[in-house]
This record gives C-alpha cells, sequence and structure tokens, in this order.
C-alpha cells in the first residue's frame, strides 16, 4: 500500500493517531456484525431463558417464509423502479442543462437541494400531496377519474414510496451526470456534427457512450440507495402496509428485531443484507477500476 | 454549442422548467398548508395560495409544539438535531484525518490490516446491523444521551479514504523539508498539513452535516426520551397520530423548520458542496 517516499521513524505515535477509529470501528462496525453472525445461528426460546445453536435452521425459516420473500420482492421493484426513474429523469435534466449553459447554473441551484432533505421528510411531503382526503395530487387524480388510496391500495402505496425515494435521489444523479458530461470533450461533438450527426444521434452515438461509466456507478449507487437509505421514507409514511406491501428488506429487519422481537431471524436477515451490501461494493470498486483504464 | 438549434434549446428550457417544478411543487405545498388554520383543509383540498396564519403556526411550533400528539416542542429538536449533525461531522473529520495522516505519513506493522479494517465500514451501513449495534450501545449505557447519539455513528471510510488520497498528493518535499528544518510529525500536522486541507475539510463538512442532521433510524432506536429526540424523526411522531388526522398545518410548519437548515447550508455553500460530493464518493 502506498506512502510517502520517507516517513516519520515514530513507532508509537502512529498507533495512538489511527486508535480512535480502529476502537469506534471495532466496538460500534465488527463486534456488531460478528454478533449478528453468531446469532443468526442461535434460536432463543420466546422468554430469553434458553439459547440453542440451530445452524442455519433460521435461514431455512427465512427462505421457506413467503413473508420474506414477498419483501425480497418488493425491494426489488422498489429499487429497479427508482433506480431506473432517477436516473432516467436526472440524465433528461442534465442533457437540458448542458444545451443551456448560460443558464445552467440557475438551474442547478434550483434543482440540487432536495439531496439536503431527509428522506423520511421527503416522505412525508408526497404523504400529504397524496393524502386521500385532503391531497393535492389525490384530488387531480380523482378529477381525472382515479380514484387513490395509499391507505388501502398497496400498489399505491409502493408507487407513493417510489416517487418519494426517486424525487429525493434526482438531485444526486443530476450532479454527477452534469459532471460527466462537462468531461465529455467538445471536439468530439464538432467532429460528429461535421460528419452530419444531429443533436440526438450525437448525444446517443458519442455522448452516452463515453459517460456510460458514470452511468454504472450511478445505477450501482442508486441500488444501495433504494435497498438500504429508505428506511426512513417507508417508516415516516407507510410502516410497510398496507399488507405489508411496502415491507422492503431494511424494513423488516428492524421491525422483525425491535417490534417482534425474533433476534435469530432479525440476525439471519442482517447477515443476508450484509452479504448483499459487499457484493454491490464489490461491483462498484470493480467498476472504479475500469474507470482508471478508461 | 455546437450548432444553434433554437427549437431544442427551447426543448431544453422546458424540460428544466418541467423538472424545477415538480422539485420545488411538494415543498411549496408545504409551506402552503403551513400558512393556514387548522380548519382549511376540511373542504377537501389543500389552498394553493398562503393563508393568514403563518406566524402564529410557526410560533406555535416553536413554543409549545405538538403536545397533544406526544411530541416536544421544535425548538429543542432543532437545537438536538443540530448537537447531533456537528457533533457527527467533526468527530467524522477529526478521526479520519488522523487516522489517514497515520496511515499515509508512518510504516507502522499492521498498517495493512488498519486501513482494511476502515476499509470494511464502508459494508456494515447501520440499518444492516441495526439490533446488534443497538445492544452494544445500551450496554455501554449510552442509550438517552448525546455520546450514544454521535459516537457509533462517527467511523467513517469515504472520509478517510478522501484525506489519504489528498495525503498522497500533498508534494513528498514540504515534509522532507519540514524534517529538515526539525519538525516533528505532530508539528508538520498541525502547520504544513492541516492548513493545506483547509478545503477538503470545508466541502466534508458540508456533506457530514447533512448526513448527521438527516439521521433518522439511529436516533429513532437510541432515544426514548423526548428531550433527546432530533426533530426529523419527531416529525415522524407528529404525523403518525393514530387516532385523529394529524394537523398537517403544524406538520407542515415542521417539515419547514426541519428541512431548511440543510438546505440553506447546502444552497449557501453550492460550489463546495459539489466539490465534496463528487469527490468524497469516487
Amino acid at each position: 500500500m502506498q506512502t510517502k517516499r520517507t516517513v516519520f521513524p515514530n513507532k508509537v505515535l502512529p498507533y495512538l493517531l489511527i486508535a480512535p477509529q480502529l476502537l469506534i470501528t471495532v466496538v460500534f462496525f465488527l463486534w456488531p456484525a460478528a454478533t449478528a453472525f453468531w446469532q443468526s445461528f442461535l434460536r432463543q426460546d420466546a422468554f430469553g431463558f434458553k439459547t440453542n445453536f440451530v445452524w442455519f435452521q433460521n435461514y431455512r425459516r427465512l427462505f421457506a417464509d413467503p413473508l420474506y420473500m414477498d419483501a425480497f420482492g418488493h425491494t426489488l421493484v422498489f429499487a429497479v423502479s427508482v433506480t431506473v426513474l432517477s436516473t432516467t429523469l436526472a440524465l433528461t435534466l442534465a442533457a437540458a442543462a448542458m444545451r443551456v449553459l448560460r443558464t445552467s447554473r440557475i438551474y442547478s441551484t434550483l434543482l440540487i437541494w432536495p439531496y439536503a432533505v431527509a428522506p423520511a421528510i421527503a416522505g412525508i411531503l408526497w404523504w400529504f400531496m397524496f393524502n386521500p382526503s385532503i391531497g393535492i395530487v389525490a384530488y387531480m387524480l380523482r378529477s381525472l377519474g382515479i380514484s387513490w388510496n395509499h391507505l388501502i391500495n398497496p400498489d399505491n402505496a409502493m408507487v407513493l414510496i417510489v416517487i418519494a425515494a426517486t424525487w429525493k435521489q434526482i438531485s444526486y444523479n443530476f450532479l454527477f451526470f452534469l459532471a460527466a458530461l462537462q468531461s465529455v470533450p467538445r471536439s468530439l461533438q464538432e467532429a460528429g456534427a461535421i460528419d452530419g450527426a444531429g443533436p440526438v444521434k450525437r448525444f446517443w452515438t458519442i455522448v452516452f457512450p463515453l459517460i456510460s461509466p458514470t452511468t454504472f456507478y450511478l445505477v450501482v449507487i442508486n441500488i444501495v440507495y433504494a435497498m438500504f437509505d429508505t428506511f426512513g421514507i417507508v417508516h415516516a409514511t407507510t410502516q410497510g402496509g398496507p399488507a405489508r406491501a411496502t415491507e422492503i428488506l431494511v424494513y423488516k429487519v428492524y421491525f422483525d428485531g425491535f417490534i417482534g422481537l425474533n433476534l435469530g431471524s432479525s440476525a439471519a436477515q442482517s447477515v443476508i443484507l450484509m452479504i448483499i451490501v459487499v457484493a454491490l461494493t464489490a461491483v462498484q470498486f470493480r467498476f472504479v477500476e475500469r474507470r482508471v483504464q478508461y | 454549442m455546437v450548432e444553434n438549434r433554437p427549437f431544442l434549446n427551447f426543448l431544453a428550457h422546458l424540460v428544466l422548467v418541467l423538472g424545477v417544478t415538480i422539485v420545488v411543487f411538494p415543498v411549496y405545498i408545504a409551506f402552503i398548508a403551513s400558512s393556514h388554520g387548522p380548519n382549511d383543509f376540511l373542504s377537501g383540498v389543500v389552498p394553493l395560495v398562503p393563508g393568514p396564519h403563518i406566524i402564529e403556526n410557526y410560533s406555535t411550533m416553536l413554543s409549545s409544539g405538538m403536545t397533544s400528539s406526544g411530541a416536544p416542542p421544535i425548538g429543542p429538536m432543532l437545537l438536538n438535531s443540530l448537537i447531533m449533525a456537528v457533533g457527527v461531522a467533526v468527530g467524522k473529520i477529526a478521526i479520519s484525518i488522523l487516522s489517514a495522516f497515520a496511515i499515509v505519513y508512518f510504516r507502522f506493522p499492521f498498517r495493512t490490516l488498519a486501513f482494511w479494517m476502515i476499509f470494511i465500514t464502508l459494508m456494515l451501513p447501520v440499518e444492516v446491523r441495526i439490533v446488534p449495534t443497538y445492544k452494544v450501545v445500551a450496554d455501554l449505557g449510552m442509550l438517552n444521551n448525546y455520546g450514544g447519539l454521535i459516537i457509533p455513528l462517527i467511523a467513517s471510510a469515504t472520509a478517510t479514504f478522501l484525506f489519504r488520497q489528498f495525503f498522497l498528493t500533498v508534494p513528498d518535499e514540504l515534509m522532507e523539508a519540514a524534517r529538515v528544518d526539525g519538525a516533528g510529525p505532530l508539528k508538520f500536522f498541525r502547520d504544513i498539513l492541516l492548513p493545506l486541507s483547509v478545503t477538503n475539510i470545508a466541502a466534508l463538512f458540508i456533506i457530514l452535516f447533512v448526513l448527521g442532521w438527516n439521521q433518522y433510524l439511529w436516533p429513532l432506536i437510541v432515544t426514548t426520551d423526548q428531550s433527546l429526540y432530533t426533530v426529523v424523526m419527531g416529525i415522524q411522531r407528529m404525523a403518525a397520530v393514530a387516532d385523529a388526522e394529524p394537523r398537517w398545518n403544524l406538520v407542515m410548519a415542521a417539515v419547514i423548520l426541519a428541512a431548511l437548515p440543510p438546505v440553506l447550508v447546502i444552497v449557501a455553500m453550492q460550489r463546495l458542496f459539489v466539490k465534496g460530493l463528487v469527490e468524497t464518493e469516487k
């Protein structure tokens, strides 16, 4: 691993410098993760008197549990919808902002601030807009003949959290797409124009391939966001309902662990989620390597 | 522009105006709702123009809050959020810059191991190990205090990476010159490295402040004492009043107050924020 050509000779000082971070990492990250791993093989009776080592029983139960499989399905639908919507919209906006260079700073300012809004608050904002009795969007939908009630209709509830999560993520994607678009050499575009390619063709054949590393990075990051950072949206609005239709995996870990007090199952779910994060991080780092060669 | 196409320029503006409208609309509606009296919603739909109750609603929220629904006044919650956000940001920056300094400017046994241990925190977001982390914090007696709210969140692989990358770009000659002049590592760190890092620290602070302010799950589980509620999680308590319809005008006033500080920080420091965001994440 890289260091400086010459380094300070101290023997004890570096340990002191790194100790605070390592201490917190071990106590609050590694130890709990190890505990979750250990606990996922244990089973407690209802009163916590007896704990048995049950090998993979918690995992087997989970994968045999239709509710857990449903949560997987919801997470998949949710993550894919949010990723597709937020990257597409952000790319459209970023491409438009590139065309109007003179005013693009003003548009950027107006577009990036939702990054600072907490997921839970984004959820409540949209929850209010779609409120079946007083929400303005629900009112507009009603006048179009569409009845909306996210309190009882599972699909409506899913659409609602997808919209809230997408709304919050557009600004992040927009910034990265804008940076990527700005780094595409103008000479390439001009060469394309001289060869007679129109703006649309230039975009798809020149610009889009060149920004594909950013697109790929954003797809991974958006999946991570939708899977792990959206707990607040679900908890502050639908609470996983109606009929568990919006119960995504992170919500279920919390719910089964804190509300259901099923520690073995919650721990097994934690371990499964950790494996998913590790896989996604690995994919992301492969991308970073590729980007260096690019 | 490569070529001038008035229609496409018009289309671009149209797309952007539409995008901005969609992005701004929910917050506009929230603001409008926060300016009305409690009875203005009973007619069926939220009005589209501001009402006369702005000052009344906001001062209610700041002083007494929604005591009826079991949520504390919003003033102390805002203060808690501020303490938590600044605590998390300062803590992360402090421990990361020190460990990055150790990793780059020293060679010591287990250096690579330490680096990987820090790196692995990237893969363990608090949401996935929530129950065991709660247990550790409870065993340490850190429930319901600021320490429990802040300290478990301040390990950060991304901040450490950012400083490491930055330190690697600092010319080696600076450190060699400092050593020739007889400066020890701590003096070099304080008088040379820290001043060079000011921009990075500021950019990172903005990102981490927003991150800390917006924490939701962690304050939700480690605080049961109302005097420690942060504003983002407190709003959920207000909106989720089980029996009655929530008093939306007051909830929306709280939403605006909760969202405003981080949004203002980002808008005011846009350039630093963009730098911080794009550099930390890559």
